[in-house]
């Protein structure tokens, strides 16, 4: 929208001013809340006699001596290891966004270009694919995987998320592609090009912004899956979430649980980085898409 | 790179030292799955030592063990060589047949057990227990004391007058506690207080339920009267949530794990006031019987049947190092050991004296946890008020019939 | 695009999502015509740190006879989804017969699991999937308002609900709702309540529930509006501005009809996600007065001792139906798009 159009009263800008910040504080609060805790020790983050020990640090300056205290880190980077998870998610995340994104480009195009019946129909199925349970799925798997050896490595977990997330990748994927005019990749083919180096030449240099965009629900997805990762990953590969699930443990041992705090906050960083770099992309991505159905 | 870190430190030690470790294994595959609590982590530490030469030991330990354990034992080779088993999780795995019979092991191997570890099933060894468990009674001398109530409640109608008498003289509002968070824990309150009864959970020799009577009303308005001097938040609390409330000094008379004894006294966590004036006694009776209202459970080690017979004796010598006198010794506090070297202590006072008064072991029957499964998921209800406990238990009746059908113990 | 290029284009998608979805759907439905074996029970001496006792036992070498010559176990039929736990159909009758009034009738159907867990279902999809939509379009037309050089960090942290991992954050935000915690503890303060406590009431569990719902899923409605805003044709909105259109017969005319596709796609997702809510209830342990479909499937499979795999695949598969079935007007529109899209 244009400067002009954005010209409004003061009374308003107040009350929009007003809106947007107190969103911010209901989406950020929780977060800088937790960040300020990881700090602290379990008796006052998690304190059950009164919440201002958080603020104040109570139980912190008689356990550690300090109102702040690097335990939490230190015990989850160092004692526990928690880099090997990190290191692990990021083979996981990786690859899922990457192999995704290739069958899907591939089938989101197709299904794009196609007028065929089947290829509504194959998108109807997708959603009906997208409509199961993941948890039914995954303990689906267990047993084959099992007795295939296959239970317990990253390729599997990797290869599993790629397909779960197929169905929602190809239709945003598929609303990309319709924005992107037919002619360009139809003149290429009258000028004697294949389907596929039309696709390869023409469209692929276009198309950034809603792979982009799509990359972004993909990494999240891959980034902050549970139920997969839980199942189907032995412990030495385990990635993050599930190892933030493991210092919490059967019974909470005290110190572990702050474990899990600093991990989650530490966790948030690299998807900080990740939205700042990408924020101009992600919303050109998005405009490119499925706005136009 | 994707080395198991335990493997990796079991190397180092073997190579520290001699290149068996002193477990006197020369090869095979130790991979143990369990559950997460501190005993646990003792244990598979010391099995991992045994780990180089031609010998690896894996663990994974983690809360979700239940729901890979058949699938992973079914797979033939299987898996895991090893499951630390409980009362509930051996007879799941009996029931497939995927743990072998530890005869000709223990016969072999193991010199320095106790008797009474062998948990066997029709004659035959089939686990090798090492830690035991209960849930019993936690008080607060001190406010116990400040209400006029001078000894430590020894049946739950004791701990309601005490409950009322602390709450009347304005100490507490909500003295007692119990591990009452709906699903699990709610079915294991309510299998504890009807152990209380002496009664049966089925009829003799069939899979058909039979809480639906007098004594299981009783027990559900027992759980009723002691709900009512819990916090209103008390079907969210589990274990963590009441050992947490119980540190901040927030109650006075709790039933909860002995496991939680040892981290219960000691000063991290807590202040003095909360940790000095605990007192651990054995689970209450009720109801003019003499049967605690608990249930003993029992850690144990049970191997494999769809291994090489080479595996399974690796992995049973490594678990019997885990379990040696050594780390008990090491790790005193953990859990109430049952093995040869374990000093009983404060924190395992409760335990010992609900085991001595003559509480019952969780019944080690195939539909037990389909019942509490349903038991779980169906008195909630009942204890918020909004249904009777006659229909509170025939809706457990009516959930565990269809499920037990489904699992083929009824027809 | 002619059939054996699409083909080619579209195998290696269609292969994973085969393999890995279509594939478990089939065997978890055939599954679910199934029920076990009848276990051949046996009474047996068990022994332990804490004494013998007779026990019965499963007799592993009968049943095992049974399971070779039939893996799958005996064919039920639809016996598993009608049963009380699922469809109920012969509690629905009987509770039928046995009410005098609609009040009691009600109360009968509310007391049997599937339809409480589906009573949630329904009202947490049906309130939250238009509050995300109505909030995540005021916070786009808010933040498309704010000056260039804050858009940035507003917008990373519009996002943070829905990219901290949902299992952790509603740990968090549990403990802070606990009656101790920061925010429990303020709105104590606030409504001058000393005993109000969001975890006991099921009225307010499911407030909270849905609270919790919107506040995580408005982000991804926030970010696909405010991508859409950057797309309205500033032409059309001036010359809307010079006709003496008002602020909100501008938006209203011309942001919102340039927007529907997008509303169409979010409610799609939204609906979907929605019926399939279930880590919130497992995180603030919220099974006492609000269950799901999906937190039922979880605890077949997941919740105590040993797995109810068919009972477990007769929920999935009608969760499958129920998304289809709220799925309906949505495709409709879709299918019109298609036809409408092929010359």
């Amino acid at each position: 929208m244009t400067d002009l159009a954005n010209r409004r009263p003061i009374g308003q800008k107040i009350v929009i001013w007003f809106f947007v910040l107190c969103w911010i504080i209901v989406a950020g609060f929780p977060f800088l809340w937790t960040m300020w805790g990881s700090f602290k020790v379990q008796g006052d983050f998690f304190s059950k006699a009164d919440w201002t020990y958080a603020l104040q640090g109570v139980r912190t300056q008689a356990e550690t001596g300090a109102a702040f205290t690097g335990d939490g880190y230190f015990g989850a980077w160092v004692t526990k290891a928690f880099w090997h998870a990190a290191l692990n998610t990021t083979i996981v995340v990786v690859s899922v966004v990457i192999i995704s994104l290739s069958l899907g480009t591939l089938g989101g195009y197709a299904l794009a270009r196609s007028g065929k019946k089947y290829a509504f129909y194959l998108l109807m199925l997708a959603l009906v694919f997208r409509a199961m349970p993941h948890i039914t799925l995954v303990s689906g798997y267990l047993l084959p995987f099992f007795e295939w050896n296959l239970w317990g490595h990253l390729p599997t977990a990797i290869i599993v998320m790629v397909a779960i997330n197929q169905p929602f990748t190809l239709w945003m994927l598929h609303s990309f592609f319709l924005n992107i005019p037919k002619d360009l990749d139809e003149s290429a083919m009258v000028d004697g090009c294949t389907r596929f180096q039309a696709f390869r030449r023409v469209i692929v240099p276009v198309m950034w912004p809603g792979v982009i965009t799509t990359g972004l629900f993909s990494f999240l997805l891959a980034y902050n899956d549970f139920t997969v990762t839980a199942t189907l990953l032995s412990q030495s590969n385990q990635t993050m979430v599930p190892k933030i699930a493991s210092f919490l443990g059967t019974t909470q041992t005290e110190g572990n649980v702050m474990f899990a705090v600093a991990a989650v906050v530490s966790a948030t960083v690299p998807l900080f980085l990740l939205v700042m770099f990408f924020q101009r992309q992600i919303v050109s991505g998005l405009t490119a898409g499925a706005v136009k159905g | 790179m994707f080395l198991n870190k335990i493997t990796l430190a079991g190397a180092f030690m073997a190579l520290g030292t001699t290149a068996m470790a002193g477990c006197g294994i020369s090869s095979g595959n130790v991979k143990i799955l369990s559950n997460d609590f501190p005993a646990i982590q003792s244990v598979t530490a010391a099995a991992s030592t045994c780990a180089g030469g031609g010998v690896t030991v894996e663990a994974n330990l983690t809360k979700d063990h239940k729901d890979i354990m058949v699938a992973a034992l079914t797979a033939n080779p299987a898996q895991y060589t090893s499951v630390i088993a409980s009362n509930s999780t051996l007879v799941t795995l009996m029931n497939d047949g995927l743990v072998r019979s530890l005869d000709a092991l223990v016969a072999k191997h193991g010199d320095g057990l106790n008797p009474s570890q062998m948990i066997t099933v029709d004659g035959k060894i089939m686990a090798v227990a090492f830690g035991a468990n209960a849930q019993h009674l936690f008080s607060r001398s001190d406010i116990l004391k400040k209400a006029g109530v001078n000894s430590i409640p020894e049946t739950y109608e004791d701990v309601l007058a005490a409950a009322k008498a602390i709450k009347s003289a304005g100490l507490m509002d909500y003295p007692v506690a119990l591990n009452t968070a709906a699903g699990w824990n709610l079915g294991e309150e309510f299998v504890n207080m009807y152990m209380g009864t002496g009664a049966d959970f089925f009829k003799p020799g069939t899979a058909e339920v039979a809480v639906n009577n007098d004594h299981g009303v009783a027990t559900l308005n027992m759980l009723k009267s002691l709900v009512a001097y819990s916090n209103p938040d008390y079907l969210t609390y589990d274990s963590n949530a009441t050992q947490a409330e119980w540190e901040a000094g927030n109650l006075a008379l709790a039933t909860m794990w002995g496991t939680r004894g040892g981290a219960v006294l000691d000063d991290e966590g807590s202040t003095k006031a909360v940790s000095s004036n605990t007192v651990l006694t054995g689970a209450p009776t009720w109801g003019n019987n003499a049967r605690p209202a608990s249930t003993l459970w029992w850690d144990g080690i049970a191997i494999s049947a769809n291994i090489s017979d080479e595996d399974a004796e690796a992995t049973f010598i490594a678990m019997m190092k885990g379990i040696s006198s050594d780390v008990i010794q090491a790790n005193n506090s953990d859990t109430v050991w049952l093995g040869a070297g374990y000093m009983p202590s404060a924190a395992s006072a409760g335990v010992s004296a609900t085991a001595a008064a003559g509480a019952a072991p969780y019944p080690m029957l195939p539909f037990m946890g389909t019942l509490h499964g349903a038991l779980g998921a169906e008195i909630s209800d009942f204890l918020q008020g909004s249904e009777s406990a006659e229909q509170a238990l025939a809706d457990v009746e009516a959930a565990y019939t269809a499920a037990a059908t489904e699992k083929g113990f009824l027809n | 695009m002619k059939n054996h290029t699409f083909f080619w284009f579209i195998l290696p998608s269609l292969v994973t999502m085969m393999l890995f979805i279509a594939m478990p759907i089939g065997s978890v439905f055939i599954q679910s015509l199934h029920i076990e074996h009848g276990a051949v029970l046996t009474e047996v001496k068990n022994c332990g740190p804490f004494g013998c006792k007779m026990e019965v036992q499963v007799d592993v070498e009968a049943t095992s006879e049974l399971k070779k010559a039939k893996p799958l176990g005996k064919f039920n039929g639809f016996g598993t989804y009608n049963n009380r736990n699922h469809l109920a159909v012969v509690e629905l009758s009987q509770a039928w017969n046995d009410s005098t009034n609609w009040g009691t009738y009600f109360r009968k159907i509310y007391n049997l699991p599937f339809y409480r867990a589906l009573a949630f279902t329904l009202t947490y999809t049906f309130v939250v999937t238009p509050l995300v939509l109505m909030l995540g379009f005021c916070i786009a037309l808010g933040v498309n308002s704010l000056p260039k050089n804050i858009k940035g960090p507003t917008i990373f942290v519009s996002l943070l609900p829905m990219i901290v991992t949902p299992l952790i954050g509603s740990l968090i935000l549990f403990w802070m709702i606990d009656a101790e915690g920061i925010l429990g503890a303020s709105l104590q303060w606030l409504l001058e309540d000393p005993n109000l406590s969001l975890k006991a009431s099921p009225n307010l569990t499911w407030v909270m529930l849905i609270v919790y719902g919107v506040w995580h899923s408005a982000p991804f409605a926030f970010i696909i509006f405010y991508a859409g805003l950057q797309t309205v044709p500033a032409d059309t909105i001036e010359a809307a501005m010079i006709d003496g259109a008002s602020r909100w017969e501008r938006t209203r005319y011309v942001v919102v009809p340039h927007l529907v596709p997008l509303i169409v796609f979010i409610t799609l997702i939204q609906l979907m996600d929605n019926f399939r809510v279930f880590e919130p209830i497992v995180s603030f342990s919220a099974q006492a007065n609000a269950t799901s479909l999906s937190w039922i499937i979880f605890n077949d499979l997941a919740g105590g001792e040993g797995s109810f795999f068919g009972s477990a695949g007769a929920t999935s598969v009608l969760t499958i139906l129920g998304v289809a079935v709220l799925l309906i007007p949505v495709l409709f529109r879709t299918w019109r798009d298609f036809k409408g899209k092929v010359v």
